[in-house]
């Protein structure tokens, strides 16, 4: 028991106090100017506890304190019912359905992607450097025109969200994939060659399950990734729902404790759709004898 | 038993190799990987290969297995190309190496190539554990590989590789990587199944007393290029072995003669 708090909870402790002193100073630093003139314009005495205190508490900050955030996130959670538009847990909601459809269509994709490389070699030398070439295009400067043509062929809303979602998502799981179908060590494979089993035999039996570990670690990046896709994708849409809206709304009016308080939503949403994934590969590792 | 033998002989051989040459092209110059290698192998036989690193003896039994493509020279399994042999899962092929599959138990490595072939269920559970019984491991179907020893992971490739009764057992080193001790008590149980099933083995060693102690015929093999320097004859020896026979003068003849044979086909001098 002590040990796990010694080797655990403790450096987990100190990471997070460390990180909000950091926070705490960069602040101080940042809002000082602005908190400075303003002390100065109302000529009134001041000394080092009116400017902390000023630096902590300004309407908007240029970097706001972690309590600022951590009010701001809970009255944005509660002061409207949650499918109402001012809660924040519907705008989280609204992304996390995008990103949700966005990483299955990801996965599907990267998977058809990957198996069809690994048994055609010619779509290794056809296919593969453009999927490469298509992760080198800033997706901040095509999402607003994907959105457009999507928007002319008639799909709005959720769908072209997914697909910029997707479009991020697909890569790191079709790599991934690509690796791990090519895994089996040829003794394994030789196996299969003197059981004269067929291509897709082997597929079942030996490739696929020796990809999963190289599949996990993918689908990991991939559902992060979609969530940044996701967020991306509601910035040119016109800002009407999701937490990209609420940074853009944010950043109009100068509410920086709004951005602060999505970008942590953010995270919050990438990290729990990670741990879920982290979850499923418990249970398929444990399923499959515990240890690899 | 001469009669038997005759009967032996009228049988069509197993394995019949005639004129296999294997050649590797390599950048700078070829490997004879094999040259020139004359064997057949009857029904019943226990056949070891032995010889020095780099001597064929794994390509030669790859050729048999279809692993490997000869270059030139005839090569029948079962009266058949080795394709069709293969193809027709003529054979077993235990590996240096357990080569299980960590995501499966005990079980259901064994059950692999019943999976393949498509054999139902029950029939599949029940030769699995009269496979495991055999290589003594009852009791240890639902454990996963790295729950057991090296021996132990060997004896389960050996029960996956009998499983589908091939009647041609192929075993590449099966205990190379293991201690002495569990290497005789592995060899005892292997000649004991041996017998019972009266399957066809060819074995691979790298251990004199091993080949003796398991063989009826032991090829001694030489490297560069890869070719048979001896055959020899252990009918001299019981077919039934037991420990105290590497005790026997037999047994020490033999060794020395495989000995011999082995230093012949060696040079010390690379």
């Amino acid at each position: 028991m002590t040990d796990r708090l010694m080797h655990h909870a403790l450096p987990v402790a100190v990471m997070a106090l460390a990180i909000v002193l950091i926070w705490y100073l960069g602040a101080l630093w940042l809002n000082g100017p602005q908190v400075t003139d303003a002390l100065n314009r109302s000529g009134q005495d001041w000394g080092m506890r009116e400017f902390v205190t000023q630096a902590f508490t300004m309407r908007r900050p240029v970097l706001p304190t972690p309590d600022q955030v951590a009010v701001e996130l809970y009255t944005s959670m509660t002061s409207h019912p949650v499918g109402h538009i001012r809660n924040l847990l519907y705008h989280t909601g609204v992304t996390a359905g995008a990103a949700l459809l966005g990483a299955a269509m990801g996965v599907v994709l990267g998977i058809l992607l990957a198996v069809g490389i690994v048994h055609l070699r010619t779509l290794e030398s056809s296919l593969l450097p453009w999927l490469i070439a298509s992760q080198t295009i800033p997706i901040l400067a095509i999402a607003p025109m994907i959105v457009v043509i999507l928007g002319n062929i008639g799909f709005s809303g959720l769908l072209p969200k997914a697909f910029i979602s997707m479009y991020l998502c697909f890569f790191p799981i079709t790599i991934g994939l690509i690796k791990g179908l090519r895994s089996a060590d040829p003794l394994s494979q030789d196996l299969m060659r003197t059981y004269s089993a067929t291509g897709s035999q082997t597929f079942w039996y030996l490739r696929l399950p020796s990809a999963l570990p190289y599949l996990f670690t993918s689908l990991k990046i991939g559902v992060a990734a979609s969530v940044v896709g996701t967020i991306v994708a509601e910035l040119p849409t016109g800002g009407q729902a999701g937490l990209g809206a609420r940074l853009l709304t944010g950043s109009y009016y100068g509410q920086t404790v709004q951005i602060w308080a999505a970008l942590v939503m953010s995270a919050v949403l990438s990290l729990t759709l990670v741990a879920l994934v982290g979850a499923a590969e418990r249970l398929v590792t444990r399923a499959h004898g515990g240890r690899r | 038993m001469p009669g038997q033998d005759d009967a032996r002989e009228a049988s069509p051989p197993i394995v019949d190799i005639r004129h296999l040459t294997l050649t590797y092209q390599t950048a700078d110059k070829p490997v004879y990987a094999l040259s020139d290698i004359n064997l057949t192998i009857h029904k019943g036989d226990f056949i070891s290969l032995i010889g020095p690193s780099g001597c064929g003896k794994t390509t030669l039994m790859r050729v048999i297995a279809d692993l490997e493509q000869p270059t030139s020279g005839d090569v029948t399994v079962n009266g058949m190309t080795p394709e069709a042999a293969r193809l027709q899962r003529a054979y077993g092929y235990v590996f240096q190496a357990p080569a299980l599959y960590p995501w499966r138990s005990v079980e259901r490595n064994v059950t692999l190539p019943l999976e393949i072939m498509g054999l139902p269920k029950e029939e599949r559970l029940a030769r699995a554990r009269r496979q495991l019984e055999l290589v003594g491991l009852a009791g240890f179907e639902k454990k996963f590989p790295w729950q057991l020893s090296g021996g132990m992971q060997q004896r389960v490739s050996i029960a996956r590789a009998l499983g589908f009764e091939p009647q041609l057992l192929l075993m590449d080193e099966p205990f190379g990587a293991l201690d002495e001790i569990t290497r005789d008590h592995l060899n005892l149980q292997l000649t004991r199944l041996w017998l019972q099933t009266r399957k066809t083995c060819i074995f691979v060693t790298h251990s004199i007393a091993e080949a003796v102690f398991l063989s009826t015929r032991i090829i001694v093999m030489s490297p560069r290029p890869g070719r048979i320097l001896d055959i020899i004859d252990c009918s001299d020896l019981p077919r039934e072995r037991s420990i105290d026979i590497r005790e026997s003068p037999e047994f020490q003849r033999i060794a020395h003669r495989v000995r011999e044979g082995l230093m012949q086909g060696h040079s010390y001098d690379d």
